[in-house]
């Protein structure tokens, strides 16, 4: 007990919340990027374990992690292309969509799995980190930020991309219309569905990405029902974001470190159930929640579908 | 009427079709594989048995998502619930049963086990009437941490300590719920009989039934009416959450006597198309549980003997929820072309 805050303690658990973090941060931002659009993504739980299966299949067979990532964005995409053609072009109900998504990847994937490995569970070999010069060498700190896999630093870079993109850009300004007041979007001739559609097809993408990181990174192996919620938490910080992917940055870390408290503590040698630890980020949610739900934001249109003329 | 026939039947068959094109993709004969779902789910005696057990939980769950769908309440928390619950009876039965008469046993814990459940959906509920929060991001959250809380109760406080596994102590099988004539089917099936015509009852024939649709309907308008829509929010999640622990408690004091850590059938989200398929009516639900249970029976019985394993009837679930919507939104469409 004497040794919780030592120097193993503290960088394990920074380790483990930036490992643990990253697939939150890119769930959170693509859900913001629905959100404010216009489309609640429920299936984003479903399009996380798509990416995390086939960016970890495509990675154990290539070895390539790259590979991987990417298979798994694709994966994601494949399953938001479902989300785009049910719920944006033919205006059905999303969270029934959302639901049977994350239900039938939760199924596939580990059917899929079933027939592929059987009943073992390879695993990954380590994974190859790019070092930044002078900062790696700080105590604590550095193994936790600065000698990581380059993803880990492109998603952080993409917060700041996507704050660029939403406070700057055409493309921003599209966005948000599309959630807050569709008609006037319409208006003015832009295509509400097709910039829908794009919104959630990055939000695949991005999940699909997380996934894939969660179980070539984070895990070093598959499976089944390995994203555990993530996906939702992310739609719990895109919620409290209030659409500044800043906050959800600040949100994924401070959910990651909550999760990564299991193994810190395991580190530290305190024998407490997983059970107890996993409870963690879902109380968290639950605090912050009641806490700060009157200043959660969601756009007005959200969840409605865009029909042309109808008030 | 034929009309709602083929809105029922397209989607089940759709969904059966889809599913065997993916077993037979697999590697699987999906011939083989139904006709043995039905042989093991239905046809067998002890098959069928097991069938009607098993419809008992999925009922009462049901029967609670009615409530709440009705009130156009989302309550995705169902298996924090419904374990919460069940680690409720299973905690109590064991130590009432040394000083209580059964019958009492039984009544004290399904009672307790209804009060828990309802209890996890009062932070929802708040939420929801206090600050406009969605509700399925609480409901889940929520349900996500149930089912670590009920693992963590049946690992430390309610452990076992003469048993190896981590469980409870057992209720003795002769003071479970009572066996229905010479079967194994316990009396549970008819309390969540009782339970689902109970809330047909109510929400279709009472006046509080129908303030619940009226809120689930149109909320601004239910409040321009004068009705108190925050407390009758609670009521819904109450009413649903405690049906659902009944379920819990049913399944519990009914089947297995204890709970084991890790035990977690994830029945809530697969029932969900099942009401939805029922159009939320409370006797249509009994005649689409009856066939998940066969399915999900039969489907057990084919994992060991045919290696699909049960997962395939998660991927049948999401199936049967896409087309449901699909064949939705098609008459949706035709009803608009008629229209026009």
């Amino acid at each position: 007990m004497g040794g919780l805050l030592t120097e193993v303690f503290i960088a394990s658990l920074l380790f483990g919340a930036v490992t643990v973090g990253i697939p939150l941060l890119l769930a959170g931002l693509g859900e913001q990027i629905s959100e404010k659009s216009g489309v609640l993504n429920i299936g984003i739980e479903g399009m996380m374990l798509m990416g995390a299966y086939g960016g970890f299949v495509a990675a154990y067979y290539t070895e390539s992690f790259w590979f991987g990532f990417l298979a798994g964005g694709f994966l994601g995409m494949a399953v938001a292309f479902l989300m785009v053609l049910f719920c944006v072009l033919l205006s059905m109900n999303q969270i029934v969509i959302g639901i049977a998504l994350t239900i039938g990847a939760e199924g596939l994937t580990a059917l899929l799995h079933h027939f592929q490995f059987s009943r073992t569970y390879p695993r990954m070999p380590e994974v190859p980190t790019l070092d930044i010069p002078g900062l790696q060498n700080i105590p604590v700190i550095g193994p936790a930020f600065f000698e990581r896999h380059p993803l880990v630093y492109l998603s952080i870079l993409l917060v700041v991309f996507v704050a660029w993109i939403f406070r700057r850009t055409q493309i921003g300004l599209n966005l948000q219309a599309a959630g807050d007041k569709p008609a006037a979007l319409d208006a003015a001739g832009v295509n509400v569905k097709l910039t829908r559609a794009c919104a959630v097809l990055t939000t695949g993408f991005l999940a699909g990405i997380g996934g894939a990181f969660m179980a070539n990174v984070g895990a070093g192996l598959f499976v089944p029902h390995m994203t555990h919620g993530a996906g939702f938490i992310g739609i719990v910080l895109a919620m409290l974001a209030r659409g500044k992917p800043l906050w959800v940055l600040l949100g994924a870390a401070l959910f990651g470190s909550s999760l990564a408290l299991t193994t810190a503590l395991q580190v530290a040698g305190l024998n407490i159930p997983t059970d107890v630890v996993q409870m963690l980020p879902f109380a968290m949610v639950i605090v912050v929640l009641i806490l700060f739900a009157r200043h959660s934001y969601l756009p007005p249109a959200l969840g409605l579908p865009y029909h042309r003329g109808e008030r | 009427m034929i009309f709602s026939t083929a809105r029922v039947l397209v989607p089940i068959i759709m969904a059966l079709v889809v599913g065997g094109l993916i077993l037979f993709a697999l590697g699987k004969d999906p011939f083989a594989y139904y006709e043995y779902v039905v042989q093991r789910g239905l046809l067998s005696w002890s098959g069928f048995q097991q069938t009607l057990i098993r419809s008992a939980p999925l009922l009462l769950i049901a029967s609670g998502l009615i409530v709440a769908f009705r009130a156009g309440i989302w309550n995705l928390g169902v298996d924090g619930q419904f374990l919460l619950a069940a680690v409720a009876s299973a905690a109590l039965a064991p130590v009432l049963i040394v000083a209580l008469p059964s019958w009492l046993t039984i009544i004290i814990c399904c009672g307790v086990s209804i009060a828990v459940a309802m209890a996890w959906s009062v932070v929802p509920a708040f939420l929801k009437t206090r600050y406009g929060l969605n509700e399925i991001i609480t409901t889940l959250m929520m349900t996500f941490l149930g089912i670590s809380f009920a693992n963590v109760l049946v690992k430390l406080p309610f452990n076992d300590p003469d048993n190896t596994v981590p469980q409870t102590m057992t209720l003795p099988v002769t003071d479970r719920l009572g066996r229905l004539f010479d079967t194994t089917i316990h009396s549970g099936i008819i309390i969540s009989l009782v339970a689902v015509f109970a809330v047909h009852f109510v929400m279709t024939r009472t006046a509080f039934g129908l303030k619940l649709q009226i809120v689930g309907s149109n909320p601004r308008a239910a409040k321009h009416a004068g009705l108190n829509v925050g407390r009758l929010t609670f009521a819904t999640f109450a009413i649903s959450a405690g049906l659902v622990g009944l379920g819990g408690a049913v399944e519990i004091l009914g089947v297995w006597g204890t709970m084991r850590a890790d035990w977690n059938p994830a029945y809530g989200l697969l029932v969900i198309p099942l009401v939805f398929l029922a159009r939320f009516h409370g006797i249509a639900v009994i005649g689409f549980t009856l066939l998940f249970a066969i399915l999900m029976i039969g489907g057990e019985s084919a994992s060991r003997r045919m290696g699909v394993p049960n997962f395939y009837v998660l991927v049948l679930v999401a199936l049967l929820l896409i087309f449901l919507a699909l064949v939705e939104y098609l008459d949706h469409l035709s009803h608009k072309r008629k229209k026009a």
